[in-house]
């Protein structure tokens, strides 16, 4: 049974209410400073709410009108941005500091189960220092799960590591929150990080949720302006890898097998993936006998709806999955487009970014 | 030399160390972690015996111990004997006179740290007191030195206070820089300068030792992953 969360809080700019179902990962995604990592804070108890605030996960409440049950008695787990590893104790020490309240002669094995759940089960001789940046993450996660508790804190769990790192450790984060079990609340303004790592989305945007929901439905239909510009007017769907052929990615997609120019590498066939297009990158053409272009995708569709933003349309299609196209008035008028219209989406593969996703 | 003196001064100042630092962690940990109005004013308070005449401090604990205070009389009531001018008033004096010796290093030392190492320690189910001694303490041992050796040599060099509330007996209040200025009184110098050569050098040595422990905390990077 997936807990339920109940939060209504103040602080700080922070003010907002959200109810939710602890599936198995939930991303509080929104710009820097918008409060994501304060509410993170009052969910663990090292920050305190405001007075009328309330936080309550299924019957137990944290915090509530004369209410605030201390960090330590939250049983959560807690993963800080830079790690805050202890740096006077080694690896298997960091892991083992929150098993006080276990019979001592059980605490190794569950040390050395806790490292091997987060992949790290090799660093448990290590001292501290000297870990990679990557290690001490792997490390701290190990240290968060050890005392196995209700509920996965992430802060931004990537962002203190180098790109390389952060690409590998992502896909590998995912495996490792669903192996563990554990419901898990993350933190990031990385709209791949979101897509990556979060099957239930929701939008903070200046202490405000903005938008909550499964991350493709948040991604393809932002409930609100301010949402819809912080993820970018995205197509997000879900894919399968049919091939690797010529430095090309070949994505299943609904009737259609889309090109995407993207490093093969960690790409199997058959991996379940997120297929991101920007609305800026689909062009639209009259359908007609093949004519040689060089956008690799050339998709037919029906247009659905047509909205005015900004000095553009917004098109949004009907391809058997839902797509949306960026379009000028004069285009508009030229190719006679209207709700109804038959039309062919042009997409260039490099346009075409494959987010690894596990179910 | 005044052997008897010497000795009287490092029981003291043992006794002054051994009572002052498990009252002084504590004490820092509150002031360095909690940071609020009432920190201020204690913060300021343990600072006094830095600006105030030792004659001041003295004659404060003098009267507080003395046959007509309340605790003088409570003392008296406890063990039959007075509490002025023994080597308990005296230890009395030194631990509060020594405070900021012990407290300041120790407030410098867990400022110092990284808060988030306390906050992990917190969400992983430990308690203030569990934090500050598996992880503040073990962090700051350099502070921790310094405060000792601080406290220590404080107690030694102590001569107003000392003056004020032990007076000159022989075994019992009679330290070591009471013994020089009696030599002194009594145009004994050549007791008088041996002694202080003897205090002189402990003392060098003592800030050497401090300055050294600092250099090598400077040296020592925490890894910060």
């Amino acid at each position: 049974m997936a807990p339920t969360l109940t939060v209504r809080v103040r602080r700080h700019i922070l003010n907002l209410r959200l109810t939710v179902d602890l599936g198995q990962v939930l991303v509080l995604f929104g710009p820097s400073g918008a409060g994501k990592t304060t509410l993170l804070r009052c969910l663990a108890g090292l920050d305190r709410p405001d007075s009328d605030s309330l936080i309550q996960l299924d019957q137990t409440v944290w915090d509530a009108p004369g209410v605030h049950v201390p960090a330590r008695n939250r049983q959560v787990g807690y993963l800080f941005q830079d790690h805050a590893l202890f740096p006077h104790l080694g690896v298997a020490a960091n892991v083992a500091y929150g098993l006080h309240h276990l019979p001592r002669q059980q605490r190794p094995a569950r040390v050395a189960e806790a490292l091997t759940a987060a992949g790290a089960a090799h660093l448990h001789d290590r001292p501290t220092r000297g870990l990679s940046g990557g290690e001490a993450q792997r490390v701290a996660l190990a240290r968060a799960l050890a005392p196995q508790p209700r509920l996965l804190l992430l802060d931004e769990p990537l962002s203190a590591l180098d790109t390389p790192t952060r690409l590998r450790l992502r896909t590998e984060l995912r495996r490792l929150l669903l192996a563990a079990g554990v419901p898990t609340i993350l933190v990031t303004h990385d709209r791949a990080e979101a897509l990556a790592l979060g099957d239930h989305i929701a939008v903070i945007i200046d202490g405000r949720l903005h938008d909550s929901g499964p991350a493709e439905a948040v991604f393809n239909h932002p409930a609100t302006v301010e949402a819809a510009a912080a993820v970018g007017v995205e197509t997000v769907t879900t894919g399968t890898v049919a091939a690797r052929r010529d430095g090309l990615v070949h994505v299943k997609l609904a009737d259609h097998t889309l090109q995407a120019a993207q490093d093969t590498v960690g790409f199997q066939e058959g991996d379940r993936v997120l297929v991101c297009i920007r609305a800026e990158d689909v062009a639209l053409e009259l359908p007609g006998p093949p004519r040689a272009t060089s956008p690799r995708n050339h998709i037919p569709a029906t247009i659905t709806a047509i909205h005015p933003d900004g000095p553009l349309l917004r098109v949004a299609l009907d391809a058997g999955f839902h797509l949306t196209a960026y379009v000028t008035r004069p285009t508009l008028e030229q190719l006679a487009l209207a709700e109804g219209s038959r039309v062919t989406a042009a997409i260039k593969a490099p346009a075409v970014h494959l987010i690894p996703h596990l179910p | 030399m005044e052997w008897e003196a010497i000795e009287l001064s490092l029981r003291l100042a043992a006794a002054t160390t051994a009572i002052l630092l498990p009252l002084a962690v504590p004490l820092a940990a509150w002031i360095a972690f909690a940071r609020n109005r009432v920190t201020v004013v204690v913060e300021a308070i343990v600072a006094l015996p830095l600006v105030l005449p030792p004659t001041v401090l003295g004659f404060y604990v003098l009267t507080a111990l003395g046959t007509r205070s309340p605790l003088g009389r409570w003392w008296q009531e406890l063990t039959g004997s007075t509490l002025a001018f023994t080597f308990t008033a005296l230890l009395i004096a030194s631990v509060l006179h020594s405070l900021p010796f012990a407290v300041q290093p120790l407030v410098a030392a867990f400022s110092g740290l990284d808060r988030r190492l306390l906050e992990a320690s917190s969400v992983l189910g430990r308690t203030s007191a569990g934090s500050l001694i598996r992880v503040v303490l073990p962090l700051s041992k350099a502070g921790a030195a310094t405060a000792t050796v601080l406290t220590f040599a404080h107690t030694i060099g102590e001569f107003g206070v000392v003056l004020m509330v032990g007076g000159n007996i022989p075994g019992q209040t009679r330290t070591v820089s009471i013994s020089i200025y009696d030599r002194v009184q009594a145009f004994d110098y050549a007791t008088a300068g041996r002694t202080s050569l003897v205090l002189l050098a402990f003392s060098l040595l003592v800030l050497t030792s401090i300055y050294t422990l600092q250099r090598r905390q400077k040296g020592a990077v925490w890894p910060r992953p």
